[in-house]
Order: C-alpha cells, then sequence, then structure tokens
C-alpha cells in the first residue's frame, strides 16, 4: 500500500461508526478522531478504512510491554489502551541515561515500523500526559520539574472519564495548571474524588506504583515475609532459597535463566530491583545466587523489606549436556561465569576480532565476549605499535619530500633525533566506503630516536600530490 | 658453626620457610622464559603461577607502557588458556599484541571506568580458576589490594599480571613502595638491534629483575618478544653506541 494514501481505523458500537486512528496522510485531509465514517468518506474519495479490532490491539500492546520488560526495565506495565508505563529508576544506566533509554527505545520501535513518543518524568501522570500532549518525540522532565512541565497541558490528558473532562471544559477550565488552582472541596462535591485523585498522583503527592506485567509464561517464584526483614545475611538466604524455588521450576519445564530480575517490595510501599543478565542459559543456582547476592549492597531496605519476587524475565530451552570427558584432551574452559559475574558488575566485557581494512584504527572491531571463535588473526607483517593514539597528534617535523622519514621531530615539546626509520608503509583512503577518502594516502614509518624509544609516525598525504593529504606530520602510535 | 654442617641446615630452613609460605603443595608450577639466565634467576626456574607479577615500564614507557604491556602479552602468549585483560584506557593496539603471539580469541577484555573497577575484576579473574592468566593496567597498587590479589592468585594457580603505568613520568616512583607481588620487573627500550642496511631491526629491551621473592635482582639485555612470545639473550656488544645516554634518561 502506498505511504501516501490516507488510511483510517473504523471503531464500531452499534449502528455508530466513528474513526478512531488516523494516519499522517489521512489528517492531513483533514480527518479527525472521532469523526463519523460517512462524513470521513464524504470528505475524502477512495478512503481506505479499516475495522478497529480492540482486541487484537491489546494483544499486541502486552506483546510490546513484555518486549520492553526484556529490554529496558524490570517494571513494565500497559497504560490504558494506547501507551506503556515503566520504572526506569535504577534501569537508565544500562543504556547510558534516561535520554539515551528513551531515544534508544523509539528508535528501536521506528525499526519495527512503529511510531512512538516517549517522555521520562517524576510521575506516571506527568509522563502520561506529556507524551500524549506534546509533539516531540521524546522529552525528558527533570527531578522536580514536573510541576513545571505540566501546568499549560490540556486536561483531557489526566486520564479523567470523558464526562468529567467535559464538565470541567463547560466551567471554562482548559489546562491543568487552572484546574490545580481550584479550591478542591467543589470539585469533588460536583465531579467526585477522582479528579482530586488524578492530579494528586500528577504531581507526586500521591504514590502510584506500576503493578508490573507478568504473563503465564514468566517463572516466578515469591517470598512473603511474617516480619519485614533488613540484615544482609537474611536477605542472602533469602534470595538463595528463591533461587533453588526458581531452577526447580524452570527444570520441569526445561528451562535456563537468560535475565532474572529480583524484585524488593519493602514496607513503605517502595519496590526495588536488581536486574541479574546471563550469557548463556543457566539453571545453576549456585551461579545464579552469587550474581545476585553480589549486589546486595545496593539494596536499601529501610524499615524492612515485606516480599521478595524472583522472576525469570527471559527464559531459554536448556537441555542438559553430559560433559565430555577425555584423558588425553585439555578440558575446555568455560568463561561464561565469570563473563556474568563481571558483566553484571557494569564492566564492559568484550573480544576483539580483525577487519579487513588497512587503516590501523578500524582493522579491529569489538565482539561479544562469548562469541565463536574466529580463529582470525591480523595478517599484517609489519610491525604495529603496541599503544596507538586514539587521536593522532600533530609532531613538528624535519623530513626530505616526497618519501623519506623525518630527520627530526618533536612530539609533547621533546625534540627528538631520528636514528633509524622503516618506511613507508602506504596506506590508502577506504574509497570503496568512504567516497571522500577517495584520494586519501597516509605514509606510516617507524622511527627510533637516540633512546630506542620507537614511534609510529604518519604524513597525511604522498609527499607530492596536494589532493592526497594535508602533507602534516602525525604521531600514531608507541612501539613496545 | 661448622662449614661441614650448613648446606644441610640450610636446606632444612629452607623447607620450613617453603612450608610456613605455603607454597609447598604448588611447587614447579611455573612458566619457564626459556632464557636459561633468566630462569636461573628465579626461584623454580620461571616465573610462577599462582602469584602476581608487577612490570612497569622505564623512561617515556612509565606513561605509555607500550614495552610493558607487549612484555606481560608475551608471558600470556606462552601460557596455555584464556586470557582477562583490565583496562580503564583503550589504547592498546591488539595487532601488536598479537604479533607477540596472543591470539585475539583468547583474550577476554575487561573495561571498568576506574582503578578499582580494574582491581575488582581481576581478582575476580584471579579466583574464578580455569584462567592463564590475568593482566591488569594499574595507576596504584596499594598493598592491601596487592595481597588480596596475590591470595586470590595463590589460591587457583592463575597468574596475575600487574602492568603499572602513570598519568607523568614524574609519578613512576611510587614503583618503589612496596607491594605483595612475587616479582617486579621493569621493561626499558633500548636501541633495536644493528642491521647491515638502513632499517629498523628487532626491538631490544633492558629488563631488569627489582625484586623477587627468595632470589636476587637482575638486569638482562634482550632481544623484545617474537612472534610466539619468546624473548632471547642478546650477545653485549661492545661497539654499542653510547649507553651512558639511555643509562641517564632511565634514571631521571
Amino acid at each position: 500500500m502506498p505511504v501516501d494514501h490516507p488510511l483510517v481505523v473504523i471503531s464500531k458500537s452499534g449502528s455508530k461508526r466513528w474513526i478512531s486512528a488516523v494516519d499522517t496522510a489521512a489528517r492531513k485531509l483533514g480527518l479527525k478522531l472521532g469523526m463519523p465514517a460517512s462524513k470521513a468518506q464524504a470528505i475524502v474519495a477512495n478512503l481506505t478504512m479499516i475495522d478497529a479490532d480492540p482486541s487484537a490491539d491489546a494483544a499486541a500492546l502486552e506483546r510490546l510491554a513484555l518486549w520492553a520488560l526484556r529490554q529496558y526495565s524490570p517494571v513494565v506495565a500497559v497504560d490504558g489502551t494506547d501507551g506503556i508505563v515503566m520504572d526506569t529508576e535504577g534501569a537508565d544506566h544500562l543504556q547510558g541515561g534516561e535520554a539515551l533509554l528513551i531515544s534508544g527505545l523509539v528508535n528501536g520501535l521506528r525499526g519495527r515500523g512503529l511510531t512512538a513518543r516517549a517522555a521520562v518524568a517524576d510521575t506516571w501522570g506527568a509522563a502520561h500526559a506529556i507524551t500524549r500532549v506534546t509533539s516531540a518525540e521524546t522529552t525528558v522532565v527533570p527531578v522536580g520539574g514536573v510541576a513545571k512541565a505540566v501546568t499549560a497541558l490540556p486536561i483531557h490528558c489526566l486520564r479523567l472519564p470523558p464526562d468529567t473532562i467535559h464538565g470541567l471544559r463547560v466551567m471554562g477550565i482548559e489546562t491543568v495548571g487552572e484546574l490545580s488552582a481550584m479550591p478542591r472541596a467543589p470539585v469533588t462535591l460536583r465531579y467526585g474524588p477522582e479528579v482530586g485523585r488524578r492530579l494528586d498522583q500528577l504531581f507526586g503527592r500521591m504514590a502510584e506504583p506500576i503493578e508490573p506485567l507478568r504473563t503465564p509464561e514468566l517463572v516466578e517464584a515469591a517470598k512473603h515475609f511474617q516480619e519485614p526483614i533488613g540484615a544482609a545475611e537474611t536477605i542472602a538466604k533469602y534470595v538463595r532459597r528463591l533461587v533453588g524455588e526458581l531452577t526447580a521450576k524452570l527444570e520441569t519445564r526445561g528451562l535456563g535463566v537468560r535475565r532474572s530480575d529480583l524484585v524488593i517490595h519493602r514496607v513503605d510501599n517502595i519496590r526495588q530491583c536488581i536486574r541479574a543478565g546471563l550469557a548463556k542459559p543457566v539453571r545453576d543456582p549456585a551461579r545464579l545466587s552469587k550474581l545476585l547476592c553480589d549486589r546486595i549492597e545496593k539494596i536499601d531496605p529501610g524499615f524492612g523489606i515485606e516480599r521478595l519476587v524472583l522472576v525469570a524475565i527471559m527464559a531459554e530451552p536448556l537441555e542438559e549436556r553430559q560433559a565430555a570427558s577425555s584423558l588425553i584432551e585439555e578440558p575446555i574452559v568455560d568463561v561464561t561465569p565469570l563473563v556474568d559475574i563481571l558483566g553484571n558488575r557494569g564492566q564492559r566485557l568484550y573480544r576483539v576480532t580483525p577487519v579487513a581494512s588497512d587503516v590501523p584504527e578500524r582493522s579491529v572491531m569489538r565482539i561479544g565476549p562469548t562469541a565463536d571463535e574466529t580463529g582470525a588473526t591480523w595478517a599484517a607483517k609489519w610491525p604495529r605499535p603496541s599503544r596507538l593514539l586514539a587521536n593522532p597528534e600533530r609532531i613538528d617535523v624535519t623530513a626530505l619530500l616526497p618519501d623519506q622519514p623525518p630527520a627530526v621531530f618533536t612530539w609533547r615539546g621533546k625534540r627528538r633525533r631520528v636514528r633509524r626509520a622503516d618506511g613507508p608503509e602506504r596506506i590508502f583512503g577506504e574509497w570503496w566506503l568512504r567516497p571522500r577518502e577517495h584520494a586519501a594516502v597516509r605514509d606510516y614509518f617507524v622511527v627510533e630516536d637516540e633512546a630506542g624509544e620507537r614511534y609510529w609516525v604518519y604524513r597525511a598525504g604522498d609527499g607530492v600530490d596536494a589532493d592526497t593529504g594535508s602533507h602534516l606530520w602525525f604521531l600514531h602510535g608507541v612501539f613496545g | 658453626m661448622s662449614r661441614v654442617h650448613s648446606p644441610r641446615v640450610i636446606e632444612e630452613l629452607r623447607d620450613r620457610i617453603a612450608h610456613l609460605e605455603g607454597g609447598a603443595a604448588k611447587k614447579a608450577a611455573v612458566l619457564p622464559f626459556g632464557v636459561r639466565e633468566m630462569d636461573e634467576r628465579l626461584p623454580g626456574g620461571g616465573l610462577a603461577y599462582g602469584a602476581l607479577h608487577e612490570v612497569a615500564g622505564g623512561g617515556a614507557g612509565t606513561v605509555d607502557g607500550a614495552a610493558a604491556a607487549l612484555f606481560a602479552a608475551g608471558i600470556a602468549a606462552r601460557s596455555k588458556g584464556k586470557v582477562l585483560w583490565c583496562l580503564t584506557r583503550r589504547d592498546l593496539f591488539f595487532p601488536a599484541i598479537a604479533q607477540a603471539g596472543l591470539h585475539p580469541d583468547r583474550v577476554i577484555f575487561c573495561e571498568g571506568d576506574k582503578e578499582e573497577d580494574v582491581l575488582a575484576s581481576m581478582e575476580e579473574g584471579l579466583s574464578f580458576g580455569g584462567l592463564a592468566a590475568v593482566v591488569g593496567e594499574l595507576v596504584r597498587l596499594p598493598m592491601v589490594a596487592s595481597r588480596r590479589l596475590q591470595l586470590a592468585a595463590e589460591k587457583t594457580g592463575t597468574m596475575g599480571l600487574v602492568v603499572r603505568r602513570w598519568r607523568r613520568q614524574t609519578e613512576a616512583s611510587d614503583f618503589g613502595n612496596p607491594t605483595a607481588s612475587t616479582t617486579r620487573w621493569r621493561v626499558s627500550v633500548l636501541p633495536s638491534e644493528e642491521l647491515p642496511v638502513a632499517g629498523v631491526g628487532r626491538a631490544r629491551w633492558l629488563l631488569e629483575l627489582m625484586r623477587v621473592k627468595a632470589g636476587e635482582c637482575a638486569e638482562f639485555e634482550l632481544g623484545a618478544c617474537d612472534a610466539k612470545g619468546r624473548l632471547c639473550l642478546l650477545p653485549h656488544s661492545a661497539n654499542r653506541p653510547d649507553t651512558s645516554t639511555w643509562k641517564g634518561s632511565r634514571a631521571s
């Protein structure tokens, strides 16, 4: 179907048919939400109309929420009929901060063909309102900035019943700011307590916990405490017990954990989460409890913990395999437990692998620490420096053109006389990937000064043709 | 005391000391350098597994740690198994490390934001077992931290290698402070091997064994790591150009 063809979704109730969703092309033609279907057909000839399927929409939204639960945050729930709400507290740093988290989320959804708007705010109500009213794709409301951000918003984003909204409009109240400035008692008398509650939730005066989405497929183990617990040893003891329960449940289904969340419910109705990810599906209680107990010091028990829930958010089939036993061969050590421990502490783990590129800084690629072994290594016979500067540094050089190594160079304020040198090793720009490098050339030299220190220097350009580079000299690496 | 008894007495005392040090059970787990003169100087005839070893560069190498990293890579290359390399700065260029014989498939990098992360990751790696060596690039190595690493290494028999590199050359005096590591090395670059033609020959190092438990300090002039991580001893060349310059620069 062509993209510029107008498309609307039609909802039905009895014999009444109206538009419940429009695409950009249809909006440009003047079609609006709530418009009767017959009127829309009158405005736009051969309009494509699709019957709404609320149950399929809800199912799709739940699938989306489940995806977000696995990817972004341990506490995710479906928000109304058209949104997802998630608690990013303690989960944003994994994506590099709040702004990066939501822009990554929106981009990820766009990659799946979905347009989304996202906002991060102190309260559920504020985030809900901002995403539904502002046109910006991502909004981050700074901590404590809710009151300022929402005053100008219209009242229909307050999650109130349509009748109440209509009634308030009749009274001449259009924005959240106006409504919150009204005396509370008459408003409550006329429209019920819902208006005050929503306002309090919006401004964070009333807690609004998010009940995380759970599906029957998720395996979980929970423990309620008669008396709230708080000591680290006690928490560790019960975490181990929960892990035992969880692994036993997983075993009956033949699954292994890839990602698990420990949700800690405090007596003061505050929820904390510890998420542990694993490189491979695992069902070993010792490994899993080590990962979780490793971060017990991150838990703030406050006045005590009344409930611990351990969920296997992501589980994959795990088959028990017989360990290959051999008397001659050396056992292959599985490093995934170590990778899991370090990775869950927030260390960046990676291996490197060669890339077929002559440009030194592009010849190394990072891959996952448990990626398959390729056996490939760098083919270059020429010596390479063991330290490569991220940005080549300018050096002042006395050298003969076109292809003589420098005789003297000054790097970081120190003048060095070159005793021995090798080169040039000419490296061409990758014009087949980057058109700008069509003529670019670097001539690399290995130079050794009087003290025996060896450096990798290059001249941008071939020494003859000015198109090939600036003919400035740079120091790119230090040899060991 | 008569001199006739002394060898036996000394032997006995050595046994007792070894027993006290607790290393008796895991003796002989060493990685020889393959250079006789070096292995003779090290107790057990090589670099001990299950111990912490410190390497630093000399001169400008205190800041870039290029030669020290290559030296550590050569040792790791000659060991068998996976290697964990913990660092905070990302200027290590792996093609050079691969040229010292360490295959990229064998090395898992662990990049942290702070020095403490490197220490914690190293300890975790050492106590994991199953790794051949754990390399860490560190500025500071306090006594307590080094003892923890040494103990973790002793427990599993994994070799710990600390590449010390500082932000400024003047900070390198820190290398004199005591740590619990078993050996301490300093690698300084020497003018490379003379070639009959113009060009840069095999790199040469002045390797100083500054400290070794139950052994004596020594200095070696060596040819740098070859493609399999091996070093080689170089004959002293009588007509070598003025060595006083690099000796002087090292002392500064």
